[in-house]
């Protein structure tokens, strides 16, 4: 059967994207950015991944103008890196899993999550950083991704509450996959950061420090963090760290921290970074 | 009954910031269209060309267009725009999202990128406008 080996979380900025596309990484300003991702590199490259359960958020790329999903389940076979202005990304086409994206489908509306499902699809930096920054400079990405796209720009964004309850279906959906497959989930997005007004540039580290010691030891706290918190303390764009509660309930009850990683900023963003492994596959 | 955790009268109080709704969503409809129609290069080519002409092929209200025009980020927010929309001008521009960010500050660029190399804007004083804190 297909089992959740790791979740990993971590930020998304699309300056990363750029810094990484145009050999800026070793420069001072964002070598200590790319530093903290080189221990997931080798990680990774032990772990081989068949699939990644990519939740991110879709930057009025593809989505949010005449469609504004909550959840959108991606079950195409290709997903073209987007051109969000200044051209595509050089980055490999994402290859999705028609098979696992399928039976998630109907096991996770079996389950009340009232899906969107992306037939076609065009993916931004909110999922092709992430890759990157897992996988580095590659002709292919070396496993299938199965994008997850949540609405956390337009108010009201789905709950943690009720992110966390997807995490936790997307963990059953993935136990009754009948082939064996080594299926990875991702949170991406945050930590604080604000992107508009007179406040940007708003910066919370007790805030976001906390949320990644409670993502290992503290999760109801987490649960119960309302969306006017998150805005008040982790900025308007803060508000994506809701992404990294569905990564976190598809884990289950006890997780291992294997690796963590916080530094201020990149661009206008708390770049926040952990990987974890769920409990029962750590004792094996 | 149904429960409601807070009203939602709470989101207009927190300082410089605007929470991007359904309703704000539908009055920036057609400058979103704009935005995104830039995701593309001979949209970006036409509107560099003749921005006032690209500009008039959309269903924007004047003051937007002219906010388009100005670069004005800031107005463009009080006029229903939201960030994600308007980085497709600013990348149009080769702006970088932080100095499109920054724009709506009260500071220079450079200023900003100090204050963010610095370790950002505390949330100190600007959680709530009725509390002060």
């Amino acid at each position: 059967m297909a089992r959740i080996t790791a979740g990993i979380a971590t930020s998304h900025v699309p300056a990363i994207g750029a810094a990484f596309d145009t050999g800026r990484a070793q420069d001072a300003d964002w070598k200590p950015v790319f530093e903290g991702y080189e221990w997931v590199k080798a990680f990774e490259q032990e772990e081989k991944p068949d699939v990644v359960i990519l939740c991110y958020n879709d930057h009025a790329s593809a989505l949010m103008l005449d469609v504004v999903p909550t959840f959108a389940l991606g079950m195409a076979e290709e997903f073209e890196p987007a051109d969000e202005g200044w051209g595509k990304r050089d980055v490999p086409v994402v290859e999705g899993h028609i098979e696992l994206a399928a039976h998630m489908a109907e096991q996770l509306v079996i389950d009340e999550f009232d899906l969107t499902l992306m037939n076609h699809m065009d993916v931004d930096h909110g999922c092709t950083v992430p890759l990157s920054l897992m996988f580095g400079k590659v002709d292919k990405w070396p496993c299938k991704v199965i994008p997850l796209a949540v609405n956390v720009t337009q108010f009201p964004t789905p709950s943690g509450a009720r992110c966390w309850a997807l995490g936790e279906a997307i963990r059953y959906a993935v136990e009754t996959y009948p082939e064996d497959l080594n299926v990875q989930i991702w949170g991406t997005g945050g930590m604080s950061h604000q992107l508009q007004g007179p406040r940007a540039g708003l910066i919370n580290p007790e805030f976001d420090n906390a949320f990644l010691d409670k993502l290992v030891s503290d999760t109801d706290d987490l649960r119960a963090i309302t969306r006017l918190e998150y805005l008040r303390e982790a900025g308007t764009e803060g508000i994506e760290l809701i992404m990294w509660l569905i990564m976190r309930a598809a884990l289950g009850t006890e997780v291992e921290a294997l690796h963590r990683f916080y530094h201020v900023p990149a661009s206008n963003t708390a770049v926040g970074h952990i990987v974890l492994r769920p409990k029962e596959i750590a004792e094996g | 009954m149904r429960t409601r955790l807070y009203p939602l009268s709470e989101l207009e109080d927190i300082p410089g910031t605007t929470v991007f709704n359904a309703r704000r969503s539908r009055e920036a409809y057609h400058l979103h269209k704009f935005c995104m129609s830039l995701m593309d290069a001979d949209n970006r080519a036409a509107f560099k060309d003749h921005e006032r002409a690209y500009l008039d092929k959309f269903k924007m209200s004047e003051e937007q267009k002219r906010a388009v025009q100005d670069r004005d980020f800031s107005k463009l927010i009080d006029l229903g725009g939201n960030i994600y929309f308007l980085v497709k001008l600013s990348n149009t521009d080769g702006w970088s999202t932080q100095r499109a960010v920054s724009s709506m500050t009260n500071m220079t660029p450079d200023e900003y990128a100090a204050m963010m190399r610095a370790g950002g804007r505390s949330p100190e004083g600007l959680r709530s406008k009725r509390e002060g804190k």
